[in-house]
């Protein structure tokens, strides 16, 4: 079969079984977007600004476990993609940008909208490749969604030179249906010794904790760590990326740790002395001051990435392998019937940590006359049974989330953890809505993060995106301005979101549904009435108690047993 | 310390400026780099002189690994190795000072490559430390320039970095 490079692109997405790619049509493309309208297996989904695009098949590739697919112009489409590309790169999303670029001959000639893709995106993917050959084109996309997807996932952008899709020069297509690389082979089984060493540091263990990450997810790995945390009655804790690799509504979930953690998980980070982390990547936001971390502890660290091992936490016992695996194995060796387990060993351990969770740190006030953030978000808890795809923005409302949407499914949560990228959260929920058309999917925002990326609507629009947007408005950059009350005594320098658009109107010129509710008595009605609207995007204005803060909270550089609680006055 | 990373990676384009951006971008140190291809052409292999303390050494050893084209890479300070330099440098050699610079470049073994009736061109391989030497010796103003490949390291005995 003889195809132009154009053709052989959209073969290759086929191939790799790619239903969507997210792009934004430009000069350098043009020839691969006429492929793309001359067929309908891969449908295009048109962004409005290539930043959505690169979020939008994030959220894609986070509720689904696939690779998102990204296609953008040269020049001005790639710097535009690179913050979306970022936010994959610090998650470990799996990702393949297709990025367009000058012809080949006037390269480094400064042509029009030519960047220098390949270096400007290079110290945020896993790889990525210059195209100089159309002949080398569909072993580039193997490779590339081969290193996008295995290992340690993240994006990989292909660079492509128009000439190379150049619709005059044909050649022979064959799809590799291998991918051999000698310098790219991911480990993916544990060492045996290693994973028999730490089920014994395990079961000998008086005060274990699990600290769980966003690799349980990535790793399709929550069947195998809830059965061995279960089998074990360990308690575990959760990082931000991790929530939904456990269920949250399970007794042995201690809640989020880290800087707004859980009385109680934190308090068990301090307190453990087996501490067994798994696809988590020992974080400053999760650690605090390392120093004061984990002080009683000897640390089992279960992570596919081996730079991720020692790099900011020395550990005792290193597996690196597929979390899956890794657990997989151990659940092999403790169903063992020599082995010996004595479960009374950690009684003591869960009478503590009962006394930590009886100070309810989650409490809030349900006096005020306004709507308090959490409250909200129970309220969407309970509308949406918990079985709602929930992504975020970054700020408050991400943490509130976090602590008051209980996921008890992985795949669930969308959330740019790592790079924190205000600005994610509406094309993620755009993502995530086209890759689970049947399933509810919740955009929580704030009033400053949604404006990050508010063209996206207008997509929302053109593809009947369902989406229901919970926008928790205070008028503030909410986390600025609680740092900024905490730390820099209430000078509250320009977080203040003045001169808001009417958000009800904003929606509506897009075709779009709003409501505003600032009454608590009438928050859950107005979810309600939202929620029945199974067809259409409906923007709820939350107006809420615009000085609430999210507590529990470690200030950064302290230990995890110095966390700031609800001011008592505030429980009233 | 001071530590030799050697390095077989895929010959591509842009495979060095992925090693030198991983060192501006985590912070590390780099002394010095040399690369080259092998006797496989589609391998290069480069030579990196850095330092830190051991924590620091294996991330850096754990990050150069995590790069898509690098094949493998050995800590040659972790065994016996011997490590070469090469450096041209151009010396003033007028009046007095043409014998006894002549006297100097002998003493270290060094060969004079290039003679004009005002210079030498002096060439010299050895230890980083031996170059470090000469170049204290000679009187600094009759330095004209001084050029330096940065070492090129291998193991001793039969083991080796290759595939």
């Amino acid at each position: 079969m003889e195809l132009n490079g154009g053709e052989i692109i959209v073969e290759c997405l086929k191939k790799e079984g790619v239903e969507h790619v997210f792009g934004y049509p430009g000069g350098a493309v043009l020839h691969i977007y006429d492929a793309i309208f001359n067929q309908d297996d891969v449908k295009h989904i048109l962004v409005r600004h290539e930043q959505g695009a690169a979020h939008a098949a994030d959220g894609y590739a986070r509720t689904t476990g696939k690779p998102g697919v990204v296609l953008v112009t040269s020049g001005p489409g790639a710097t535009n993609a690179v913050t979306g590309i970022a936010t994959a790169y610090m998650d470990s999303v799996p990702m393949v940008v297709i990025t367009g670029q000058v012809p080949s001959p006037v390269i480094g000639s400064d042509a029009f909208q030519e960047v220098d893709t390949v270096g400007i995106t290079r110290p945020c993917v896993k790889h990525n490749f210059l195209v100089k050959d159309v002949n080398d084109l569909a072993e580039t996309f193997k490779k590339a969604f081969y290193i996008a997807t295995t290992g340690r996932p993240g994006p990989v952008v292909i660079d492509v030179p128009k000439d190379i899709t150049s619709p005059w020069i044909k050649v022979p297509f064959k799809y590799p249906t291998k991918i051999k690389m000698r310098s790219y082979n991911p480990t993916t089984k544990g060492h045996v010794g290693q994973i028999k060493r730490a089920v014994k540091m395990m079961l000998a263990a008086k005060r274990p904790v699990f600290y769980t990450g966003g690799g349980v997810v990535l790793d399709g790995a929550a069947a195998e760590l809830t059965k061995l945390a279960q089998r074990l009655n360990f308690p575990l804790t959760s990082t931000l990326m991790g929530l939904g690799g456990y269920p949250a509504t399970d007794k042995q979930f201690l809640g989020m740790l880290g800087m707004h953690g859980t009385y109680e998980a934190n308090m068990a980070m301090h307190g453990t002395d087996v501490l067994i982390a798994v696809g988590a990547r020992f974080d400053d936001r999760i650690t605090g001051n390392v120093e004061r971390f984990c002080p009683d502890a000897k640390i089992i660290h279960i992570d596919i990435d081996p730079s991720s091992i020692s790099k900011n936490v020395r550990v005792d016992i290193p597996i690196v392998g597929s979390v899956k695996s890794v657990l997989q194995s151990m659940n092999d060796v403790l169903a063992d019937v020599e082995i010996d387990h004595k479960p009374e060993l950690i009684d003591g351990w869960w009478k503590d940590i009962e006394e930590w969770r009886a100070r309810e740190c989650l409490k809030y006030s349900t006096k005020s006359k306004k709507i308090m953030p959490q409250a909200a978000i129970e309220s969407l808890y309970n509308v949406t049974n918990g079985n709602a795809i929930v992504c975020s923005d970054v700020g408050q409302h991400q943490m509130f989330v976090a602590q008051f949407y209980k996921f008890d499914r992985p795949n669930r949560w969308a959330n740019s953890g790592g790079l924190g990228t205000m600005g994610f959260g509406l094309p993620a929920a755009m993502g995530a809505q086209i890759a689970n058309p049947d399933d509810e999917v919740v955009l929580v925002t704030g009033d400053a993060s949604i404006q990050m990326c508010i063209q996206e609507l207008s997509t929302c629009m053109q593809y009947g995106l369902p989406l229901k947007i919970i926008l928790l408005n205070n008028g503030y950059m909410g986390m600025v301005r609680q740092w900024q009350e905490f730390f820099y005594e209430k000078r509250y320098s320009e977080s203040i979101v003045e001169a808001q658009p009417d958000f009800i109107k904003l929606v509506e010129s897009y075709g779009h549904i709003g409501m505003t509710v600032s009454d608590p008595a009438e928050l859950d009605s107005t979810m309600e009435k939202a929620f029945a609207m199974k067809d259409r995007l409906v923007l709820i204005n939350v107006l809420i108690d615009p000085e609430s803060n999210v507590y529990p909270m470690i200030e950064a550089g302290k230990g995890h047993n110095e966390m700031y609680m609800p001011p008592e006055s505030e429980l009233v | 310390m001071r530590h030799i990373i050697s390095i077989l990676m895929e010959n591509e384009a842009g495979a060095l400026s992925r090693v030198a951006g991983l060192f501006s971008a985590r912070g590390y140190n780099i002394e010095s780099l040399t690369v080259s291809p092998t006797e496989d052409k589609t391998l290069s292999r480069m030579t990196l002189v850095t330092w830190g303390n051991n924590e620091i050494i294996e991330q850096i050893t754990k990050q150069l690994n995590k790069l898509i084209e690098v094949v493998k890479l050995i800590d040659l300070a972790e065994g016996k190795h011997i490590e070469r330099e090469l450096m041209m440098i151009k010396l003033k050699a007028e009046g007095d000072h043409r014998e006894e610079v002549k006297r100097l470049v002998d003493i270290f073994r060094g060969k004079i490559i290039d003679v004009s009736d005002n210079s030498y061109v002096v060439e010299m391989t050895g230890a980083t430390s031996k170059l470090d030497a000469f170049v204290d010796t000679v009187a600094n103003e009759l330095i004209v320039e001084v050029v330096r490949t940065g070492p090129s390291a291998i193991s001793r005995g039969i083991g080796g970095l290759h595939l």
